[in-house]
This record gives structure tokens, sequence and C-alpha cells, in this order.
């Protein structure tokens, strides 16, 4: 028991700061205004139902972007001289010293009509709205959650040793079978924290899509709003959010097992 | 000023008013040295950026007081109504004079908040203008004065439409200015104003006596506008119109003059259905401790030279008769500071709504925010059981995985433990 005492003041930060407003969200999921039982929130919350899926589905269409683009930066860079890596890293890091809003807004000034991409496309010939479509919001969240992929895939890459792969060059294994029986397996743990660390806040982020996007909100917009006037929808809608991504995440760890296992 | 911030906006413009307050205490400190030092204080809680601060030639409106009357001022921002509203019921920072706006008057005097005032302390009180006494939210005149008033107007780029064929609110819903941008409101009391305004028939705004029906009409009517609509603003309409990014916007008519400014291109209209017309009045809460210095400032606040600096300042119009007469001809003849007389009658004021009402449009206007814009007008409907049936399914196959994985690893930790016993 010795060994836990350190752990005692996470774990009253757990107890006020986790366990007690998650305990909260669901009683005041589970409660009408008078406090007794009632699934009206539920009932309430279903007209919403087009927004989660929209949500759900630009959270799935960033994740799988940022997978793509990360995967292979992320393996060049564990290539690297390890000063190089350290180098790189902190330049992926710099945006994330600035705050969230700022960098939003940066791409509302890069996007807006009139503005330089804009006017590079209409010189070119193209004219297209670039902002507040859902390709625009899908842009923000790549970037404002893309080194959260990348720093996962990178911890576990810069891990694989180099005299695999050289062994399986000398077995005769040409690029793509190293990719597939090396380095794809072992970056799975990577690939998952990364997946998750995305799929999670781009699905319940809010503002992005209020910058970026037309008038189709975002889950997270729609509970912050609701939140303001009805505390029981809000947290109905909070409770189907939570245990969405829950689900996910065990499905998740789960594929992870099985794959490190085989 | 009744703008609505968004949680991190807010945030942010927290640590703005923290600044501008360490500023302002700063202000303070040199202000100690007046010979007599303070006598008394007075606690102002007023909204961001409403009262002229000094800066650029403007007069600084509370060192002026304090210079006068030897009463220290402790002057703190709220943002929202409903804030002011929060404070204070709940809390225990008692506040001297408070200025919230038309609806949240009536709402803190019917709850017995306010304190009657002694006219006979503010004799400035007769520079009032008689338009803004025996309002809906203080009909009897006993616990207000009007501070600043201003109109809802519609703001337009002359580049994209041409000038003068924006007639009213109806506009918005046109959908020859759909390829302009279109903005609306992001508050469900403006947007919803607007919307009662157009039904058929109309529904009056200013009434208190609307029911569930007439907001559902109002709802439908939001959700029609979705097709022609660029986006639900508050704050952002400043950088989406001045930077030419939209066409066509209603907000509060100072802010358009703000807005035209600094962007030449920009006109305005007043929409020829009537048009909100709100006003901000200063009141003393039934907690305050120091009601005689509450009443000077009211008064000094109703002096017409100070009340000519504030609007100066604010660019929203004035009630003050006084102030009136000291203000430039070319801010006079503009008609989103004075509109005409005329506009003012077809106006109409916000009352106070019944907790359960407001809620309500609350709801539904979020639920008009969050609606498909390619509902057919035809089935106006926010649920859509497609959509519905969708998450339900999600949510279940995503449960049944759940404890299908965890019976298993279950299971598997079972086995692998009666293995080591094995051993």
């Amino acid at each position: 028991m010795k060994t836990k005492r350190p752990a005692i003041p996470y774990l009253g930060w757990m107890l006020v700061f986790t366990i007690v407003p998650l305990v909260m969200v669901v009683y005041y999921a589970f409660t009408d205004s008078k406090g007794h039982f009632s699934l009206e929130s539920f009932r309430n919350a279903s007209v919403y139902s087009e927004v989660f899926l929209y949500s759900l589905l630009i959270a799935l269409i960033s994740t799988a972007i940022c997978l793509v683009l990360a995967y292979p930066l992320a393996f060049s860079i564990s290539r690297c001289s390890q000063r190089a890596q350290s180098m790189i890293i902190m330049f992926l890091m710099v945006p994330m010293w600035m705050n969230f809003l700022l960098r939003i807004y940066a791409w509302v000034l890069i996007l807006q009509n009139y503005g330089p991409l804009d006017m590079i496309l209409n010189f070119f010939g193209v004219d297209i709205t670039l902002i507040g479509n859902s390709g625009a919001v899908i842009v923000g969240m790549v970037y404002e959650f893309l080194p959260f992929m990348i720093l996962p895939l990178h911890t576990v890459m810069s891990k694989i040793d180099r005299s695999w792969i050289e062994a399986a060059q000398d077995l005769g294994c040409n690029g793509f079978q190293i990719f597939r029986k090396i380095i794809f397996p072992l970056s799975i743990p990577g690939i998952i924290s990364g997946v998750t660390m995305v799929f999670v806040p781009t699905a319940s982020t809010f503002l992005v899509a209020q910058y970026l996007g037309g008038t189709q909100f975002m889950i997270g917009d729609v509970i912050e709003r609701v939140f303001q006037s009805d505390h029981h929808t809000g947290s109905a809608i909070a409770v189907v959010l939570m245990v969405v991504i829950l689900g996910f995440l065990v499905v998740m760890n789960r594929f992870g097992d099985e794959e490190a296992v085989g | 000023m009744k703008r609505f911030f968004s949680l991190i906006l807010a945030l942010l413009l927290m640590l703005g008013t923290v600044c501008l307050s360490a500023c302002g205490n700063s202000g303070g400190a040199t202000a100690d040295e007046y010979d007599g030092g303070y006598q008394g204080e007075v606690n102002v809680y007023n909204w961001g950026e409403y009262i002229s601060p000094g800066d650029d030639g403007t007069m600084d409106v509370i060192d002026e007081f304090q210079k006068r009357t030897h009463i220290k001022v402790n002057y703190t921002n709220f943002e929202t109504n409903e804030e002011l509203y929060n404070v204070l019921t709940n809390s225990n920072s008692t506040y001297d004079v408070i200025i919230p706006s038309d609806y949240m008057i009536a709402r803190l005097r019917e709850e017995g908040l306010l304190e009657k005032l002694d006219y006979s302390n503010i004799p400035n009180y007769k520079y009032i203008s008689d338009r803004f006494k025996g309002m809906p939210y203080d009909p009897t005149d006993e616990y207000s004065v009007a501070y600043t008033w201003g109109v809802v107007a519609l703001a337009y780029n002359t580049d994209m439409i041409e000038e003068g064929s924006i007639k009213g609110f109806k506009d918005l819903w046109s959908a020859d200015y759909k390829d302009k941008g279109v903005l609306m409101f992001n508050n469900s009391r403006d947007a919803m104003a607007i919307a009662m305004q157009l039904c058929d028939p109309p529904i009056d705004p200013g009434a208190n006596t609307f029911t569930r029906e007439d907001i559902d009409r109002a709802t439908d009517k939001l959700i029609e506008q979705k097709s022609v609509l660029k986006k639900y603003v508050m704050d952002q309409v400043f950088t989406e119109m001045e930077g030419g990014q939209s066409g066509l916007a209603p907000y509060y008519a100072g802010d358009i003059m703000t807005m035209m400014d600094n962007n030449e291109a920009l006109s305005y209209c007043l929409p020829e259905e009537g048009s909100n017309l709100f006003v901000d009045a200063m009141c003393i809460p039934s907690t305050c401790k120091n009601k005689e210095n509450a009443e000077i400032f009211i008064n000094f606040m109703c002096d017409p030279e100070i009340a000519a600096a504030n609007a100066e300042y604010i660019c929203y119009g004035t009630p003050n008769t006084g102030a009136l007469e000291l203000l430039d001809e070319e801010m006079l003849e503009s008609e989103l500071f004075n509109p005409p007389e005329e506009y003012l009658d077809k106006c109409y004021t916000f009352t106070n709504l019944d907790d359960d009402i407001y809620a309500y449009m609350q709801k539904r206007f979020v639920e008009a925010c969050s609606a498909s814009a390619e509902v057919s007008s035809v089935e106006k409907r926010t649920v859509n059981p497609a959509a519905v049936w969708g998450v339900g399914i999600i949510l279940l196959v995503i449960i049944i995985a759940t404890v299908v994985i965890i019976i298993l690893d279950i299971r598997r930790a079972i086995q692998n433990r009666g293995r080591i016993h094995k051993r």
C-alpha cells in the first residue's frame, strides 16, 4: 500500500474533477427539471441526431486524412538523425503554443473571399467559395489535430529497431514487404493512440464549425448552446456522445491487442 | 450592446477586462491625491465599453465624477443581462448602480430586486425625453432612468447590393441575396423577434402574451430562411461586414455606425416593418449599500455634458434632450443614431417573458440553427427520423460490441489465471 501514497493527490483531483462531474452529467441526463427520473431529455435530444451524425462523419474524415498525412511523415522523421528529429518535432509543436482560437481565425483569413487562397484560385480562373462549408471545417480540424497524430506515431516508429529492417532486406524483402511485415504491425499501437487522440476531440470540439462552417452546426456547438438554457437535454447529448466515444475506445483497444498478439 | 459571446471568447474578454480593471485601479491610485480623500464610494456594474473611457481625446467620465464629487467609483463590467441577473441573485457582491436592458429591468422589478429611486435627488432627470418615461418595463417611472437606446437595423454592402434596394427584414429571406451572404442574429430573442414580425399574420414580439404555437411558427420561419442564409453571427458580424465577406445583416444601429466608419461601402436601412427599440437604463438594486451615492452618480450621468460625451463614444442613442443640443450636427442627422420619431412609433420594446416560454424559445432556436438547410419549405421539420434511427443503431452496435469485448476479456483473464495456477 505504501507505493500508492504518492498517487493520493491525483486520486483526490480525479474524484473532484472527473468522477463528480461525470455523475452530475449522468444525473442531469436522466432527470427532469423537478428531479424525477425521466427519459424526456433524451427524447428532446433526438432532435439533434442529424447534427450528431454529421459530427461523427466530419470526425471520421478528419481522422482518416490526419492518418494518411501523418503516417509517411512520422516514418521519415523517425529515420532522421536524433538531432534532426527533435528539431522537426519542435517545429511541429510550435503552432500549438499559439491560442487555439487564433489559429482557427487565421484559417478564416486564409480561406475567406478575396483572401490569399481565393485570389490565387481566381487568378487561374477557378471561382469557388472556400469558406462556409464542410470542407473548410475538415481543413481546420486536420490542421488543429495533426500534431496529435504525428507524435504517437513518431514515438512508436522511432522505437523500431533498424537492424530488423536491415535483416529483412538481407533476407530479400522488397520495400512493400518490409512495410507489411515489420513497420505496420509494430506501429499499430501508435496508430491507435493517434486515431483516438484525433477522433475524440474532433467529434466533440466546438467553435471550429462556427467560424469555418456555414449554418451547419456540430454537436459540440449544440451542447454549448443547449446547455445555456436546458441542462438536462445538454447532459443527455453529452451522455450519448460519451457512450459513443467510450465504445469507440474499447473497440480500438481490442483491435490493437489482437493485432499485437497476432 | 446585447452581445452574446461564446464561451472561449468570453474567457478571452474576461482576461481583457481584468487588464482593463487593473488599468482602472492604477488610475484610481493617482486620484487618491485629492485633498480631502474620498468621501464614500459607489459600485457601478455596466456593459463593457459602455462609458466614455478618456482616451483619444474623449472625456474620462469616471475620473470626472471622482474629481467633482470625491466619491470613489468601483467600476465592473458584465457581458449579458443573464450574467448580471446571476450575479445579483447568487453572489454576495453588492452593486449600487446597474445598467440592465429593458426586459431584464422588468424581470428584476417584478422579482423585487430593484430599489425605488428618489427622483428629488436626481434633478437632471428633467432632461430625459418623455419618450423614455413610462416605458413598459417601468410603467410608473419609479425604478429606472434611461441611459442609452437604439434600434435594430439592417446593414448592407453597396458594392454587392444596389443602394436603396433593401427595404426591410423580408429581404433577409429573399433568394435574390443568397449569393451575397446573408447573416442573421445568433441569439434567440433577436432572431425570433424578426421571424415573428414576418409571420403571417405577424406576431407582436414586444408582447409578453405569445404562446408556444407562436414560437413554433417563428421557428418554421427561421428554418425557411436557412436555404438563403450564410451564417448565424453575433460579434463576428463586424469582421464579416467590414471585410466585405457578407452583404446583408441585421444588427444594432449603434454598431452599424461603427461598421460604416470602417467600411465606406456599407449602407443601412431602417426596416419598413418596424424593429426592436431597446433601452438600457440605470437602476439601483435592492442590495445596494450606498443609495445616496448611487443617486448622485445617476444624476451625474444625466448631466447633458456627460451624457453627450458618453453618446459620442458609444454611438448609441441618448435619451437626454440636453445632450442632443451639444452633439455634432452630423451625428444627429444620422438616422441610425437618431431615427425619426415616426419610425420609433412603429417599434416595439421587449418585455419580460415567463421562464418557461423563454426556455422554450431558446430551445426552438437551437433546433432551428441545427436543422438541415436542405429541408424543403413544404415539410418544415426539425427531426429527421432516419437520423434518429442512425444514431440509435450506432449506439446499439457500440454497446453490444463493448459488452462482447468486455466479456471476452474477462474470460481470457480467467483462463490465464487458471493456467498460472496449474503451473
